[in-house]
């Protein structure tokens, strides 16, 4: 008896793990195509890029202090859209704690600083040329926003097209000290 | 002679041998003695001269790899010839194993049918595309292609045991399926047939036509066109018009070659019946009539096992490997390699019937035969029909 | 559930077909047969001797080689199904417009097969769990019939009953003139130099050779599973990158998937074979067959502390010319040639000229990856690039619009100034368009002179950590399957009765063909009775009936 029951335990086991095995693969495979931006409530891949001032800007730099990230490109008509809602939001948290920092994807010096002017963006836009930050936060589709907390920590990602109200919510979430 | 003329040569020396050794096999089962093996005059005769088509073959395979400068493996003709080699390489093997005639008697027309096929397809030599580039070219095509011609043998002994076995006298499944083979063997007769018929006549007729991405090309008909190809144009017709234009979806040039050779090959079919007065199958059976069945089935079932292994290393592991180096992925559900995982689980399960369900005899020569049929279907249809990655041809 | 006790005395667990000990049968079935089914040597198959509860139900359910040989059946099935119509991942359309690609190319087939999901099929979730209790099969199959024939094996005894020798395939009955001590010498000498291993038991003797080869199958299972588990680990997160990335040359870029790694492409080669087309060649209108695709690329590394971004100290780990066959290697990955495009724009060439005198007031050289605002040409001329759109879409609020970052339709809004024009003129030129002069008619224009070009690397990087699982998979597959195939295990008992009586008997799972030359080669030698083959008789008798040889219905170990 005591070896039956043994074999029932043994069974039980390989099957189970089998079962699980299998569960796995199919669940793995659904799930693979869903290409996602960094998780959110981890930390945030740190970076420096140089701004079209010739000045470097350190993700770290900013902790204690929201950051609001945005992926854009000058041939990205939403990115077009939202960007003087971002940068009248710009002016209204900065002071708050919460910085506005463009990544636009390895365009040209003379096109994003044309579109710059042409808009009179006063946030600083940093060129990522070698595509090594859209490559770190896996970014496909633009525009793409990632909101860092204070700690650093992603608190939450945003693909496509913001209007200014949600651009004002989203730097509230991230501001510092909130009464 | 430059070299390329040489190995031209040397194959179809080695064509002329196979046919002889044929007829000799036939002449030495008619002589022979009571089992089906025969050492006699006739068969010593049959096996020699196969062996001399065999190493002419082998001197047309190596002149043209030193010609072409890469393994003549790498389109259609090539290929099939090489197959159709080692069908011939691996039946002396199993010969000088069992000593067994009966088995000259299909091997060898088997292997003629094939070259004779790739015959038909163009034989200049082609520069390597750079995937080709790679001494994996040697290894996986060859060491696949010996693998399925020892598995193709043992269809040959499947069909020499049913051939022996099933009752031609009263209708049955069997003696309808058994008849299909054969009237399959000469729809490829017929193949070879129109098809150098025409190609010594220096038969053209070209067309243009618009393919399924709208981009108009042309294309050139070397049977006279039974189907027209999508919205075609005529450039240059003999004989005929196409009767039936086909969607952008449906290669009608391929289609008119099928169809021809159905038609050719149905006609032979009907003139050997009314010539012969009964099946193909029953002209074959006296032939066989004394062979011993246990060995018979011991030849199919080892042959299978002698070709697994091997098919299993050369289209299976080898393939993984160079697709690995090439494509960056060792399996990518190409239709080829698809349909070389489907050859490799149908004897696998050939294999698992066989030792645990008792499968042997008739069951198991059926089994030998369809794996056959879908070592062929991997070789012709998935070239010619299923496009993908391994359409070379 | 009870034991069997044999006549022997032995006590055998319940669905032992023949005792453990002597080799009795104990079934009726096999005690009517004339051969036995020596399969797993007549042990219990484990799944037979428990069928109780859900789980031995399962158990037994995926044990049964019947219903391995259905999913072989059923997974050879699909698979071919799925090549009946290219798969979505070989169509070149977007995930929006397959279902559309399919319904468009292949009709309404292509909807239906769309729509059933079999142009993903090798991905779908019937399929994956197909192979995966084909997988449980293979494991359960072989635990229940493995050990038990492993256990079966080593305990092998040399004496068995006589009436388990008469049930062998191969049989020997008969008196000897020799001594029974001599004969048994004799036959054991014979065995011994055919490299058989030789027991003996007082006057009975087994000589055994390959028994490893029954083996084979379970190691080639085992080898099938590795292999299937390390497929499996692929979807493990950091097992397997595959990233495909665009290098245009002279561009460097982070490497998508390979952390903290960049590329340079310094050039892209394509060669071609210099034949002269002919054939097959002409009739599909390929001019030229191409010989190689190669990239020649610099590979960088960031120093260990350097976040995304710092460009300014990249460490050159290697210059590499990746082809296709010869992927660059580094830190296990892999950077293959898999694609290219021909000719983007680089750079384009203007001239300054006056419309009426044609005279050039100088070149203006725009490198598009880097345009400057203004060229001065000397001579109190220059040229001042007000806008530039790579990809020029039309205009939108009088602004021109580009459609993407890629130089496939550059337009420029120029502004001129010349001596003559001190005020500037103001031209938008649109490659191969004539220039529109949106405030009035200008006296000079930009006119294109030239323009070079660069080409683009289609690169794919791979990562695949569950290679080495496979290949040793792959390797044991092999071993097993060659062990299976090309070895047989051949055994031989022989009792001799001190009158002189003999009994000899032989098995072999395979090939008794060779067999056959052992035991000629040993009955000669010592003088033994000629042995029979049980089954051969049989045939001869069925021959003019049924004209074959038996076939054994049904599996009776399920």
């Amino acid at each position: 008896m005591e070896k039956k029951k043994k074999r029932l335990v043994l069974r039980t086991v390989i099957l189970a793990v089998l079962a699980l095995a299998i569960g796995y693969t199919v669940y793995g495979t659904a799930t693979k195509e869903k290409v996602e931006l960094v998780a959110v409530g981890s930390e945030a891949p740190d970076f420096t890029l140089v701004d079209l001032n010739g000045e470097k800007h350190k993700l770290s730099d900013y902790k204690g202090q929201g950051v609001f990230l945005n992926f854009w490109g000058t041939w990205c008509k939403p990115c077009e859209k939202e960007m003087p809602a971002m940068d009248n939001q710009y002016q209204e948290f900065k002071d708050h704690g919460v910085q506005t920092l463009a990544v636009n994807i390895a365009q040209t010096d003379f096109e994003v600083q044309n579109f710059v002017d042409r808009y009179g963006l006063s946030f600083p836009v940093v060129i990522d040329k070698t595509k090594s930050v859209m490559t770190a936060y896996n970014v496909g589709q633009l525009p793409a926003t990632v909101l860092i907390d204070p700690e650093g920590k992603v608190a939450k990602i945003i693909t496509g097209e913001m209007t200014e109200k949600d651009i004002a919510s989203y730097m509230e979430l991230v501001k510092p000290n909130k009464e | 002679m430059s070299l390329i003329d040489l190995s031209g040569n040397l194959l179809f020396v080695a064509f002329i041998a196979y046919l002889v050794a044929t007829l000799l096999f036939g002449g030495s089962i008619k002589q022979g003695n009571a089992t089906g093996k025969n050492t006699g005059k006739w068969g010593k005769l049959a096996i020699v001269v196969t062996i001399i088509g065999f190493l002419s073959q082998l001197g047309y395979f190596i002149t043209r790899w030193i010609y072409t400068g890469h393994a003549p493996v790498s389109n259609m003709f090539e290929f099939t010839t090489a197959f159709g080699m080692f069908i011939v390489g691996a039946f002396i093997l199993i010969y000088f194993i069992y000593r067994l005639t009966a088995l000259g008697l299909v091997a060898l027309p088997v292997a003629l049918l094939i070259i004779a096929y790739a015959a038909m397809f163009p034989k200049e030599v082609s520069p390597l595309v750079p995937s080709l580039q790679s001494h994996w070219l040697t290894i996986h095509v060859i060491t696949a292609a010996l693998g399925q011609s020892i598995l193709a043998i043992s269809a040959v002994a499947g069909l020499i045991y049913l051939l022996k076995v099933v009752d031609l006298t009263k209708p049955s499944k069997q003696r309808f399926w058994l008849e299909a083979v054969m009237y399959c063997l000469v729809v490829v007769v017929g193949f070879v047939a129109v098809t150098s018929t025409f190609s010594a006549m220096d038969y053209e007729s070209s067309y243009n036509y618009v393919d399924k991405e709208g981009t108009t090309r042309k294309i050139i008909y070397n049977l006279p066109p039974v189907f027209g190809m999508n919205e075609y144009e005529v450039i240059e017709e003999h004989g005929m018009s196409p009767l039936v234009e086909m969607p952008a979806l449906i290669n009608a040039k391929k289609l008119t070659t099928v169809v021809w050779s159905l038609l050719v090959g149905s006609v032979l079919y009907l003139l050997i019946r009314l010539i012969a007065r009964r099946r193909i199958s029953a002209i074959f059976q006296p032939l066989v009539k004394r062979v011993n069945l246990q060995l018979l089935d011991e030849i199919g079932y080892r042959s299978v096992l002698i070709g697994f292994p091997v098919f299993s290393l050369g289209a299976l592991i080898f393939a993984m490997i160079w697709a690995q180096i090439a494509w960056s992925r060792f399996w990518g559900w190409d239709p080829k390699e698809v349909w070389a995982l489907i050859t490799w689980l149908f004897y696998a399960a050939f294999l698992h019937l066989r030792l645990s369900k008792g499968w042997e005899g008739r069951k198991s020569a059926w089994l030998a035969l369809i794996g056959f049929g879908i070592i062929l279907f991997n070789l012709i249809a998935v070239n010619l029909i299923l496009a993908g990655l391994h359409s070379y041809a | 559930m009870e034991k069997i006790i044999c006549a022997c005395g032995h006590s055998n667990p319940y669905g032992t077909k023949l005792c453990e000990k002597c080799g009795r049968p104990l079934t009726e079935e096999e005690k009517q047969n004339k051969v036995v089914d020596m399969r797993y040597d007549g042990m219990a198959i484990r799944s037979k001797t428990y069928n109780k509860s859900f789980v031995d139900k399962i158990w037994n359910f995926f044990s049964s080689v019947k219903v391995g040989i259905s999913l072989i059946i059923i997974t050879l099935i699909a698979a071919s199904v799925g090549t009946l119509l290219p798969q979505e991942f070989y169509v070149k359309a977007s995930d929006m417009e397959k279902g559309a690609y399919y319904a468009d190319v292949y009709g309404t087939f292509g909807k239906i097969y769309y729509t059933l999901g079999l142009s993903d099929l090798y991905s779908s979730w019937w399929f994956q769990i197909l192979v995966g209790m084909l997988a449980v099969s293979i494991i359960v199959a072989s635990l229940d019939r493995g050990i038990p024939l492993y256990k079966s094996l080593k305990n092998q005894r040399v004496k068995r009953h006589e009436s388990f020798m008469k049930r062998q395939r191969i049989v020997a009955e008969g008196q000897v003139s020799a001594s029974a001590e001599e004969t048994l010498d004799k036959v054991a000498q014979k065995m011994t130099e055919m490299k058989y291993s030789v027991r003996r038991d007082g006057s009975a003797l087994l000589a055994e050779k390959g028994r490893f080869s029954r083996y084979g199958p379970y190691i080639n299972h085992v080898g099938l599973i590795i292999f299937l588990g390390g497929v499996m680990l692929r979807l493990v997160p950091g097992f397997y990158v595959d990233e495909s990335i665009w290098v245009r040359e002279g561009e460097t870029r982070a490497i998508t998937g390979m952390e903290g790694y960049f590329i340079e492409n310094r050039d892209f080669i394509l060669e071609t074979h210099d034949n002269t087309p002919q054939g097959e060649q002409v009739k599909q209108g390929v001019n030229v067959v191409a010989k190689n695709f190669q990239t020649d690329i610099t590979l960088y590394k960031q120093p260990e502390d350097a976040l995304p971004g710092d460009t300014e100290n990249l460490e050159k780990v290697k210059d590499y010319s990746i082809r296709v066959n010869h992927p660059l290697k580094e830190d296990g990955f892999a950077l293959y040639q898999m694609d290219y495009r021909l000719n983007e724009l680089k750079q384009m060439n203007f001239e300054l000229i006056n419309k009426t005198t044609e005279k050039s007031l100088g070149k203006v050289e725009i490198d598009l990856t880097n345009p400057k605002k203004e060229y001065d040409l000397g001579n109190g001329s220059s040229v001042q690039i007000l806008v530039y759109t790579p990809d020029f879409d039309g205009f939108e609020n009088g602004e021109p619009q580009t459609k993407t970052s890629i130089p496939n339709n550059p337009a420029f809004l120029f502004k001129m100034t010349t001596p003559e024009t001190p005020e500037g003129e103001v031209s938008f030129v649109e490659i191969m368009q004539p220039p529109l002069e949106p405030l009035g008619e200008n006296k000079y224009r930009m006119k294109f002179a030239s323009a070079e070009m660069r080409d683009m690397s289609g690169i794919t990087v791979r990562k695949d950590s569950t290679i080495p699982i496979l290949f040793v998979g792959g390797v044991i597959f092999m071993i097993g399957v060659a062990i299976g195939s090309y070895w047989n295990h051949r055994r031989l008992w022989l009792q001799v009765e001190p009158d002189g009586r003999v009994l000899m008997a032989a098995h072999v799972n395979k090939n008794m063909f060779s067999m056959k030359k052992d035991l000629d080669a040993v009955t000669t030698f010592a003088a033994l009775p000629p042995y029979k083959d049980q089954l051969e008789k049989d045939e001869a008798g069925e021959e003019s009936t049924t004209g074959g040889i038996k076939e054994k219905e049904g599996d009776n170990t399920l």
